[in-house]
């Protein structure tokens, strides 16, 4: 439970509770004025993390050379491969495949299913285990322009205006034209989406969405469908093989450019495999686990960037490597679910976020960068923020409020994930509010891809988080499983059609990284600098220091 | 964690460490200086990668939990269960139907179940595991497609199941079975993938791509907010 101290805040929620009930029961969800553009542009441009100085700064190697990049996103890319790749003999593979899927969460294992079904032979290689993925933790949503009152139409503006119109338009109509057709291959294979009886979808807003257009399986969203999918995987023994515990550590080309192969490293046997593919598909995930500006994060332990550091040495393009999405709504107390997930849903079903005194300071669905800026200007120079006994700031997200708006019992039936999660650490969200402050989330920008998911390297294709330009600087709510789904059937599609037609495979080679490391040792860069770094590293120092013979060297194994 | 915490005793598969108070199973692992691979994943309680097996201080049960949600306390003797050893069935979804018939054939070990209620006991998200499996056996996919909704897969239930029964997978099953067959379709879903097929929005959307963005801009914050 909250400290008496802390306690005392929470009576001033309670104060004004009725009256914003009230507010919400008259107004719906507009309970604060909407910011309009310039209100907008002020919050970003002074609270916004990604708009210090410091969080950006020149990559020095490769295709985007002399591009701004989050700092720490430069500084992993700036890295040598964990191994000498003279080691291999290219023309001995372990492995040949029509399609070879690296990652498996939910574009993963789309990808596979989808490559499987057009008559590929797959091979899904993942460094965890076949569903471990931030697909999996996904709580809220996934978006699609499905209702009478609704159309892909809108759902392209929503998505625009929500990634401040950088994102690439070809994308964002691949994204919302496939919408509704995602629901529904989705609910084919057996995704149990949250229905009214008789049959219509039950949809809820998002931040930054002008119609309801969320479809959820409870607050179990991501793993609702990721787990559905796994299980796909697990009866398609004839198409689709699967390596758990394999890191893809690079990416092979031929002569001609073409993506052709890749080396895999098992975390356990500590073996190397050479894999030869017609195709690949980078479906890694995103960068939470390098907790950029020092951030807490929600993101899965294995989120480090991998597929988009051996795509970068290889020369795929990034695009949108400057910005970080950060939730508005991460966990601050307790200390044990730090930085945790705390769905968006919690909002959309009408709770909102309140300061110290209990007042309302923002609209509680603006776009989440909007948002999130919103409540670090709140906590930092209104000063309005509840302090934690470790020392941490956040403000209210007053969830009491969603049982007393949509019945009791609501949370229950709605959100028994969030329910569940603070009830092991002693809070109960139907009685009392939630401390929150913004925790970092999502990988907004990527590689780039054309509307088939394929890169600039002839071969190569991207879907899921890895991918850059869909959602531009910013991602709304419920996108991001929908580009999952859409970029992992359309990719696996794709790239089984290329295997199909006949890859002419050039003589297999490494240059791609001898040549990108010639440019980093040029930096003076220490030769311990590796990446992909695998997995995040939280042993202690007191602990590390006596750590002698660990292989450590920015990777863990 | 601050170095002034108070700090407690426990033992990771029997072996004594020193870790902070207050720390999940998985902080003390780390804590402790085990670089983890197996038995961790989301860490959030959302991919049961975690499962662990536990008994407190004093106390002669097991317990089970998952490591990145259960905190360590004054001498916890603990050990992690990476994997379960369990069969999985493959099968044609869209080759079963949602009955009795499709449960014996795939899951024959259902009509096992004592009704002992060790599962529900051992189940970290608190699933009443037995009614699901109890429902199962009676061919009520519906009842044990919601009463399972929550399953993380962390595998605790089959591993303490006295009849060798693999709940998680039957569940599995259950739930897939229901969103395929079980409720009504949506007619909104099903018209707009028609319009969609039809070509309804390509122009516009075509427009659009090509707006300047300026013009869309204005569109943007022109539009109407109608939120249900």
């Amino acid at each position: 439970m909250y400290p008496d101290y802390m306690m005392k805040s929470v009576e001033m929620v309670e104060k004004t509770r009725p009256q914003r009930l009230e507010l919400a029961r008259k107004l719906g969800k507009q309970v604060f004025p909407p910011m309009n553009e310039k209100e907008r542009e002020d919050v970003l441009n002074r609270f916004h993390p990604d708009y210090k100085k410091e969080s950006r700064r020149k990559i020095r190697v490769g295709v985007n050379k002399g591009e701004q990049l989050t700092t720490e996103v430069a500084d992993l890319l700036e890295s040598y491969s964990r191994v000498d790749p003279a080691i291999f003999d290219l023309n001995k593979a372990d492995y040949d495949t029509d399609v070879l899927v690296i990652g498996a969460g939910s574009a993963g294992m789309a990808a596979a299913i989808t490559a499987g079904i057009n008559g590929s032979n797959v091979l899904l290689a993942t460094k965890l285990r076949l569903g471990d993925s931030n697909s999996m933790m996904a709580q809220g949503g996934i978006q699609a322009a499905d209702q009478k009152n609704d159309s892909p139409v809108l759902h392209y503006l929503d998505v625009m205006g929500g990634g401040h119109f950088d994102n690439k338009p070809d994308l964002v109509r691949a994204l919302v034209n496939d919408g509704p057709i995602a629901i529904k291959w989705l609910e084919d294979l057996g995704v149990m989406f949250d229905k009214n009886e008789d049959g219509s979808m039950m949809v809820k807003p998002g931040g930054g969405t002008c119609r309801s257009r969320m479809h959820s399986t409870r607050d179990y969203t991501g793993a609702g469908i990721c787990r559905v999918l796994r299980d796909e995987v697990y009866n398609m023994p004839d198409r689709i093989k699967y390596l758990e515990f394999t890191s893809i550590i690079e990416l092979i080309l031929d002569d001609k450019g073409q993506a052709v192969g890749a080396i895999a490293y098992h975390l356990e046997t500590k073996q190397y495999s050479i894999i030869k593919a017609r195709s690949i598909i980078i479906a890694t995930g995103g960068f939470g686990r390098l907790h950029i500006r020092g951030f807490e994060t929600t993101n899965h332990y294995g989120a480090t960037a991998d597929g988009l550091v051996i795509a970068y040495r290889a020369g795929a393009n990034l695009m949108f490597m400057d910005s970080v999405q950060y939730h508005p709504t991460g966990a601050v107390f307790p200390e044990q679910i730090l930085g945790f997930l705390c769905t968006e849903k919690i909002r959309t079903m009408g709770a909102q976020p309140v300061n110290m005194d209990g007042d309302l300071f923002v609209y509680p669905l603006e776009p989440r960068d909007v948002e999130a800026s919103a409540f670090i200007r709140e906590c930092t120079e209104r000063k309005k923020g509840i302090t934690t006994p470790a020392n941490r700031v956040g403000i209210w997200l007053d969830s009491p409020l969603v049982d007393q708006i949509n019945g009791e019992g609501a949370i229950q039936k709605n959100l028994p994930a969030m329910l569940r999660q603070f009830k092991r650490f002693d809070i109960d969200i139907v009685k009392y509010p939630m401390l929150v402050f913004p925790t970092l989330h999502y990988q907004n920008g990527g590689i780039e891809i054309d509307e088939k998911g394929e890169s600039g390297i002839p071969g190569l294709y991207v879907a899921g988080e890895a991918v850059g330009g869909i959602h531009g600087r910013n991602r709304l709510m419920g996108n991001s499983q929908l580009d999952l789904i859409v970029f992992g059937r359309r990719s696996g599609y794709w790239a089984s059609e290329r295997a199909k037609i006949g890859v002419k495979v050039g003589k297999l080679t490494m240059q791609h990284v001898y040549d990108y490391e010639k440019e980093v040792s040029a930096l003076n860069i220490p030769k311990k600098k590796i990446a992909p770094i695998i997995l995040p590293d939280y042993i202690p120092d007191h602990v590390k220091v006596k750590q002698k013979t660990t292989e450590y060297f920015g990777t863990l194994f | 964690m601050s170095e002034k915490q108070k700090m407690i005793k426990v033992f990771i598969m029997g072996e004594a460490y020193e870790v902070p108070e207050g720390s999940t199973i998985v902080m003390a692992m780390e804590y402790a200086g085990y670089q983890l691979k197996k038995g961790v994943g989301c860490r959030e309680g959302f991919c049961g990668a975690c499962a662990t097996v536990y008994r407190e201080k004093g106390d002669y049960k097991l317990q089970g939990g998952l490591a990145c949600q259960t905190v360590v306390t004054d001498g916890m003797t603990l050990a992690q269960i990476p994997f379960v050893p369990a069969e999985k069935p493959v099968y044609d979804i869209k080759k079963l139907k949602p009955d009795i018939d499709t449960i014996k054939a795939l899951f024959p070990m259902v009509f096992r179940c004592v009704a002992c209620n060790t599962c529900t006991k051992a189940c970290p998200q608190e699933i009443k595991v037995m009614d699901y499996v109890q429902a199962l056996k009676r061919g009520d996919v519906a009842r044990a497609a919601n009463l399972s909704f929550d399953c993380i897969r962390c595998g605790l239930c089959a591993l303490r199941c006295p009849a060798e029964i693999v709940q998680y997978n039957a569940a599995t099953l259950a739930q897939r079975l229901y969103g395929r067959y079980l409720v009504k379709k949506s007619p909104e879903l099903e018209e707009r993938i028609v319009e969609i097929g039809e070509g309804k929005y390509d122009q516009e959307l075509a427009e659009l791509e090509k707006m300047p963005r300026e013009e869309l801009s204005k569109r943007y914050y022109a539009r109407e907010i109608k939120l249900k």
